[in-house]
């Protein structure tokens, strides 16, 4: 398929330790996520009532736009909207300069890696920090995250070690214990000097104006506390209406994600801090960001894809993803979210093998926690991409041999006649030397080296018959 | 047309008059469990154990402090400006800083303290979970900087789970702008998948149920 | 007597014949009559998963035609028996006849070993197969409809028969039809991860309801110099 990028692909999956990180951390998120959901009896029931909630709020988003800003703005916080991954890091750009801030620690977010946030105020002479421990080594490491949750999963402590000793010039250290206490002492610096603090969030809550971010580590917390600017980006998908339905969501998200009832600490962060309060930032600012996601909700049915609340279940799912890991997908989502939001984002014809990237096993769609059909979407997303093929006049030899194939499918017996004479082509063992070269190239003979075809004599068709002569004498 | 009009005209367009526009929210699903006291304390302890934090149950305040005094051994902590914490005589112990109004001080205290002692708004019997408000009661740096964490929790607190809190707080911006709820000691697994404690929260976690 | 109609699938009808022998014996054996339409092809799927629905339909069309009046369609295969049961009536969501029968066919659609336990109401065929076993959960199957413990009830009933647990029993196989095409190094890793976890198993056979799937597999199994052998769930019913 063209560009495929095939040789990246080889190298991954050649990479013996790197296919063994990526399975193992995989198979051990999807194994707690089993273990927790064993005691939620209600889960199948919480989905539905997620998927209902999302539903509405995503078919009613404006409604709830306009709520949760009203809301935010009654209690202290501004809100600024957003029309692309630009006009967000501009804003924190500007918001910088004007309050001459230079150091700015940032939580974990996909949106912000989404926009590109980083390197934007690095280009700009600002110091943005990473403060997530996996987020900051792949900081110092100059990478993308690897996975929605585990951003640093395809490292090892040998790397960590390295990319320490390297980037921060300490003698080397491969404790993981103690990496992480290097990592908390840089950072609590970092912490308690920075100007602006930069947050994702993890659900806008519309009735409350409220940002609700859930993690483990403490910095998100640290991230929002500690400096007297805290800049909140997220998605415009992120809202649910109520704060009430976090009783919901936070039950789903935690088990899905890592098998945990609840993270460590989950933040509901209404405003800047009250005047009597004694610490907290003095402003906050809410990003409402679009980048594509209106263009998504234009889509009835692959509107659902907004439904997302970011799990990485589904990652940690996918057959596939298990053997190409993050970095082989484009854009900043991975797996089989991933899959089927970038093309969304960007245009089917961005990367139109992206769809036809996965076996359709289902796995994914049956541990979305909000019920997102999303083998549905890579299948409607494979038709789209052959739709805009046509307009571009490409593809036309895979949709000559489909027709031709469909014809032949229609008249039984030409296909029993093709029938008879692939089996012709290919009886015996050296078949494969008997194909006519044209055949034997390209995709064909890669699926040929990967598996044999069976030595066939007749159809069953033949066979029936021969039967039913038999039994007629 | 301002950034604002242009999206919220985008989201308009793109979601048309389709039949489920207008339509009421699905109603709010919460459900209470019937739970006595006792077995929530009891559940409340087992979560936090298994949570690796370390639950006591004291029998008195004056025995909460005691507790409390055990496990600073002399270090210093800052204490939060709840009420139940003076009742217990905690603010009275020799290490323990409290009082703080101003942020750089408190800061300053927290970044040295080796524990943050504080109180509870709630405590969720299912997950082990303190619910914190900020308030001019509760900083939220002391839960946070230090590397221990000491919440001293009248047992009255202890309600069943996330839904008995949204059907108490439903609005909890009302109350304060940071609720934060703390299930066990901070932890990360971003390396090779093993677990570490006390990233950037604390490291340790004693519940002290009165 | 009853009477059911075999759709034996193109794959079946091509390359695994002896799969929809195997089929029609039990049948057989369990007192059905066997209609087998000669004017059968293929139910579509491929041109379906490959994004070509106009194909795809065409397709339909004429399977819609040669079963019109079967009253069971017995399916040697859980993806066939989805893509009739399930995606018919999306791809003729805008013809309303042909929608009729389409959502018709779903209560007279049945995957093989989902007609045994819940229409023939079997569990035990009288086979007898002297083997260590593992099941593979084909995908469509087990996903769509709802494929797991039928068969290995089916399997638990025959005689001298081993069934063995995998640990990666529900990991799809790496076929995915084209995509095993288009993404040959990657089909073929996850063809890898499922032998390993069969040897794992000490299984000298493998055993599964889709045809695909033990292509996919016997072909891993194959390059990979492990002798086991890959197995429809009839022959194995069948087998005595």
């Amino acid at each position: 398929m063209s560009g495929v990028p095939e040789e990246r692909f080889h190298r991954t999956l050649a990479d013996k330790g790197l296919q063994e990180a990526i399975r193992s951390s995989t198979v051990r998120l999807s194994d707690h996520r089993r273990t927790a959901l064993e005691t939620l009896p209600e889960y199948e029931e919480l989905r539905t009532q997620a998927n209902a909630v999302k539903r509405h709020t995503i078919e009613n988003l404006d409604s709830y736009l306009k709520q949760f800003e009203s809301n935010a703005l009654a209690h202290g916080a501004q809100v600024v909207w957003a029309r692309d991954a630009a006009e967000a890091a501009d804003f924190v750009l500007e918001l910088a300069k004007r309050k001459n801030a230079r150091l700015i620690v940032k939580s974990k977010s996909m949106t912000t890696e989404e926009i590109g946030l980083n390197e934007r105020l690095a280009h700009h002479g600002l110091e943005p920090v990473e403060t997530d421990l996996g987020e900051y080594i792949i900081q110092l490491a100059g990478e993308r995250p690897y996975h929605i949750v585990a951003p640093a999963l395809h490292k090892t402590r040998y790397d960590v070690a390295a990319l320490f000793t390297e980037r921060l010039g300490i003698p080397r250290e491969i404790e993981i214990e103690k990496q992480t206490r290097i990592a908390r002492s840089v950072l609590r610096e970092k912490f308690l000097a920075a100007d602006i603090g930069v947050s994702g969030a993890n659900f806008l809550i519309a009735d409350s104006g409220a940002v609700v971010l859930v993690e483990n580590e403490g910095n998100a917390r640290l991230t929002t506390t500690a400096p007297r600017i805290h800049v909140a980006i997220a998605g415009i998908e992120k809202l649910l209406p109520r704060a009430q339905d976090l009783a919901v969501f936070l039950k789903l998200l935690g088990r899905s994600a890592t098998g945990q009832p609840l993270t460590v600490y989950t933040s509901f962060l209404t405003g800047p801090r009250r005047e009597a309060e004694i610490d907290g930032p003095d402003e906050l600012y809410v990003v409402l960001l679009d980048n594509g996601r209106t263009r998504l909700l234009a889509d009835a049915e692959k509107r659902q894809s907004l439904y997302c609340i970011r799990c990485g279940a589904c990652l940690n799912h996918c057959p596939v993803y298990r053997k190409l890991g993050g970095h082989n997908y484009p854009g900043a989502y991975s797996g089989p979210i991933g899959a089927i939001i970038t093309p969304q984002f960007m245009g089917v014809m961005h990367h139109p093998w992206l769809p036809f990237a996965s076996s359709l096993c289902g796995a994914c769609g049956e541990v979305c926690p909000v019920k997102i059909d999303i083998p549905k979407l890579l299948l409607d997303l494979r038709a789209d991409v052959h739709t805009a093929e046509a307009r571009q006049g490409q593809g036309r030899l895979e949709r000559l041999g489909f027709r031709a194939w469909a014809w032949v499918m229609r008249h039984p017996r030409m296909y029993e006649m093709a029938g008879l004479m692939a089996s012709a082509l290919l009886a015996g063992d050296r078949w494969r030397s008997r194909l006519p070269d044209l055949v034997n190239q390209g995709p064909l003979r890669a699926w040929l080296s990967q598996r044999d075809l069976p030595p066939v004599a007749k159809s069953f068709h033949r066979l029936w018959r021969e039967r039913r002569k038999e039994a007629a004498k | 047309m301002t950034a604002r009009e242009q999206i919220l005209d985008s989201v308009r367009a793109a979601l048309g008059s389709g039949p489920d526009r207008h339509r009421a929210a699905p109603a709010v699903r919460i459900s209470v469990p019937e739970r006595t006291p006792d077995a929530r304390i009891e559940m409340f302890f087992s979560a936090i154990s298994n949570l690796a934090g370390k639950p006591y149950q004291a029998t008195s305040p004056t025995d909460a402090c005691r507790h409390v005094a055990g496990i600073l051994d002399g270090q210093p902590a800052v204490a939060s400006n709840a009420p139940f914490l003076r009742e217990c005589g905690i603010t009275g112990l020799a290490s323990v800083q409290t009082g703080f109004t101003d942020r750089g001080a408190l800061r300053q205290a927290c970044a040295t303290a080796a524990a943050g002692i504080t109180c509870a708004h709630y405590a969720l019997a299912d997950t082990g979970t303190l619910v914190m408000l900020a308030s001019p009661e509760e900083a939220r740096l002391i839960s946070l900087l230090p590397p221990s964490h000491i919440a001293v929790v009248p047992q009255a607190r202890i309600i069943t789970g996330l839904d008995e809190l949204f059907s108490l707080v439903p609005q909890p911006g009302e109350l304060t702008s940071s609720m934060v709820l703390i299930t066990g000691p901070s932890r990360t697994a971003d390396i090779e998948q093993i677990l570490v404690r006390g990233v950037h929260g604390p490291g340790e976690i004693h519940i002290v149920v009165v | 007597m009853r009477r059911v109609s075999l759709f034996v699938t193109c794959i079946v009808d091509q390359l695994f014949p002896q799969i929809g022998l195997a089929m029609a014996t039990v049948l057989e054996r369990l007192g059905y009559e066997i209609d087998f339409p000669e004017d059968q092809t293929c139910c579509g799927q491929p041109a379906f998963n490959t994004g070509f629905r106009d194909e795809a339909r065409s397709v339909a069309r004429h399977f819609l035609r040669v079963f019109r009046d079967a009253e069971y369609i017995v399916v040697p295969s859980g993806s066939c028996t989805s893509m009739i049961a399930h995606h018919y009536v999306e791809l003729f969501a805008d013809e309303p006849d042909r929608l009729a029968e389409a959502s018709r066919l779903e209560s007279r659609v049945w995957e093989f070993s989902k007609f045994l336990t819940e229409v023939a109401q079997v569990e035990d065929v009288g086979a007898r197969f002297e083997r260590v076993v593992v099941y593979h959960d084909s995908c469509h199957g087990l996903r769509e409809l709802g494929i797991k413990e039928g068969p290995r009830r089916l399997l638990s009933h025959v005689r001298d028969l081993t069934l063995r647990e995998m640990d990666s029993a529900q990991e799809c196989c790496g076929f995915g039809g084209t995509f095993s095409v288009k993404f040959p190094e990657v089909s073929g890793g996850m063809a890898r991860t499922k032998v390993e976890s069969i040897v794992r198993a000490g299984a000298e056979a493998v055993v599964g309801i889709d045809a695909s799937c033990l292509m996919q597999i016997r072909g891993a199994l194959l390059r990979a110099k492990v002798p086991i052998r890959t197995l429809h769930l009839a022959e194995v019913l069948a087998h005595r």
